[in-house]
């Protein structure tokens, strides 16, 4: 009984938003809004196709190696700023505002300086991603607890296992805060850098059929980017869990004392 | 701030006061020397030839045509548009959120029932709008604010369902047996429990905004900054391209700055806040 409630509760919205959309298609020919039963035949017609191989994959194997490197970089880059002080007052307001640029208008920068290739696309994600990432770490960093800090010092705890055992876990909660806002920025540059300059991946099909007003094409391809973005949060939230579990176990026994 | 480090900072004023005056002129001058090396650095790499003048102008290049264009009115007028967007994309999100975010918070049966859509919405990327955006409105400012929009609303409203659910529920009922109503419960219980949390998702709807504000007029071409850089960036004006990104750039800082003195303004009374202005 009570999963069917829950479960009447996770699909009952999603179902009426659905029916509200089929009857308001019903017998109109709206030709901005495609009816469901069109938009689930063009979905498969258009994706399900060597398109598939040609434009999606490759989007997101650049999205995958743009975001890996940018966490990559901003924890190694973090942890090595936030631990060193004077490297820190030193460079901290310079990485605020690269922050602060607007990660898009890297785009036409970095066409003109490597072209129109992959590796534009893959250092446009990663020039974007990589901010949040860094500041949060360094931020995390800096926040180490001193009492452990100074316990770990007098266990005579130094160098790499400093980092892996004291500085990395009391970051972490930080670094995931940062890596989240960095896979959103990450698809959407995937999109804009497909977008402004490319001849394949999913921005481009997108606005392609736009172009071509082929519009329940275009509502397909919206639904992809959705999806995608959805299940990137799911990945995310389910790595979140296991990487944080000791932290959210920790919250819970603060907040019950 | 852990809260050990606080308990350490406030335990002894006096010693940690006065070093922290000294020290603080020398992190600022670390600071300017970081921002200086940078920019000697940029001026190096094109000036030794490690990459072509012609896409990497020197900063001085980069810096002079930023002043230039601060003499211009066709600049300030597109730094207006993006403003303009900004803003007006920024207070429509807001307000939907806090109205939605307060009428579904305030019910556990609608937070229920809706949190399986929002939480799907909510990842979609607000840039598989652009087309969406081109047919419906073309290169006006309404494509912009339709992403904007869509962009920030989830923020907004993310952190006011956090704000609304985080209400102490003795104070709420408290309040009921004082015989407050349903309207003044939420003016003065429910309202400053969530204000943190709604400052909070403000503050990231803004740099959001900024964001796309800036996408909409480089992809789509609604007039503003971002269309300006596109341009120049095709017309081989690239001291200008720099000089504009620069601006963008400077303008993302002025955001943030005001931004936490508005939070700041808006939360003094919050424990949060009254805490770092002592320490």
């Amino acid at each position: 009984m009570k999963t069917l409630k829950t479960f009447g509760y996770v699909l009952a919205l999603p179902v009426l938003l659905v029916l509200a959309w089929w009857v308001s298609t019903l017998g109109t020919v709206n030709f901005f809004v495609p009816t469901p039963a069109m938009l689930v035949r063009k979905f498969g017609e258009v994706w399900f196709s060597e398109r598939f191989f040609s434009d999606v994959l490759p989007s997101i194997g650049r999205l995958l190696v743009g975001v890996v490197a940018a966490i990559l970089i901003g924890v190694v880059g973090g942890v090595l700023i936030g631990s060193v002080k004077w490297l820190r007052a030193l460079l901290e307001p310079t990485l605020e505002f690269f922050r602060a640029i607007p990660p898009p208008v890297l785009v036409p920068v970095l066409m003109l300086l490597l072209g129109i290739t992959d590796t534009m696309k893959v250092v446009v994600i990663i020039s974007g991603c990589v901010w949040p990432v860094l500041l949060n770490t360094i931020e995390g960093v800096r926040a180490v607890d001193p009492v452990l800090s100074d316990s770990s010092h007098t266990y005579g705890i130094d160098g790499w296992a400093r980092v892996r055992y004291l500085v990395l876990p009391s970051a972490s909660p930080q670094i995931m805060a940062g890596v989240r806002q960095s896979l959103s920025l990450g698809l959407i540059l995937m999109v804009i850098s497909e977008m402004f300059a490319s001849s394949s991946g999913l921005g481009f099909t997108i606005v392609q059929f736009q172009r071509s007003f082929a519009i329940p094409e275009m509502w397909s391809g919206i639904v992809v980017l959705g999806l995608l973005g959805v299940a990137m949060s799911f990945i995310f939230q389910w790595a979140e869990r296991n990487i944080l579990r000791w932290y959210h176990g920790q919250k819970e026994v603060e907040n019950a004392a | 701030m852990s809260p050990a480090a606080q308990l350490s900072a406030g335990s002894a004023p006096a010693a940690g006061r006065s070093r922290q005056v000294r020290k603080a002129p020398a992190k600022q001058l670390l600071g300017v020397a970081g921002i200086l090396g940078f920019l000697a650095t940029w001026e190096l790499i094109p000036r030794l030839g490690l990459v072509d003048e012609r896409y990497l102008p020197p900063a001085s290049e980069v810096i002079a045509a930023l002043v230039r264009d601060f003499g211009l009115t066709a600049f300030w007028a597109s730094v207006g548009e993006t403003m303009k967007a900004w803003f007006l994309g920024l207070v429509i999100a807001v307000a939907l959120a806090v109205l939605l975010g307060f009428i579904i918070g305030s019910s556990s049966f609608l937070r229920k029932a809706t949190n399986s859509t929002i939480e799907f919405l909510r990842p979609i990327p607000s840039v598989a709008l652009i087309p969406l955006a081109v047919l419906l409105f073309g290169v006006k400012i309404e494509s912009s604010l339709l992403l904007i929009v869509y962009a920030s609303f989830w923020q907004v409203l993310i952190q006011v369902l956090y704000g609304v659910a985080d209400v102490d529920m003795v104070a709420n009922n408290t309040a009921r047996t004082y015989g407050l109503g349903t309207l003044a419960r939420i003016r003065y219980v429910v309202f400053p429990t969530a204000l943190p949390y709604l400052m909070t998702g403000v503050r990231l709807a803004g740099t959001v905004a900024l964001v796309l504000a800036i996408t909409a007029e480089l992809v789509i071409g609604s007039p503003g900054l971002g269309r300006e850089i596109a341009l120049a960036q095709s017309g081989g004006a690239i001291s200008g391209m720099y000089a504009l990104v620069l601006a963008t750039g400077l303008i993302g800082v002025l955001i943030n700055m005001l931004m936490r003195f508005i939070e700041k303004k808006a939360l003094s009374w919050h424990s949060s806040v009254r805490s770092e202005v002592i320490v």
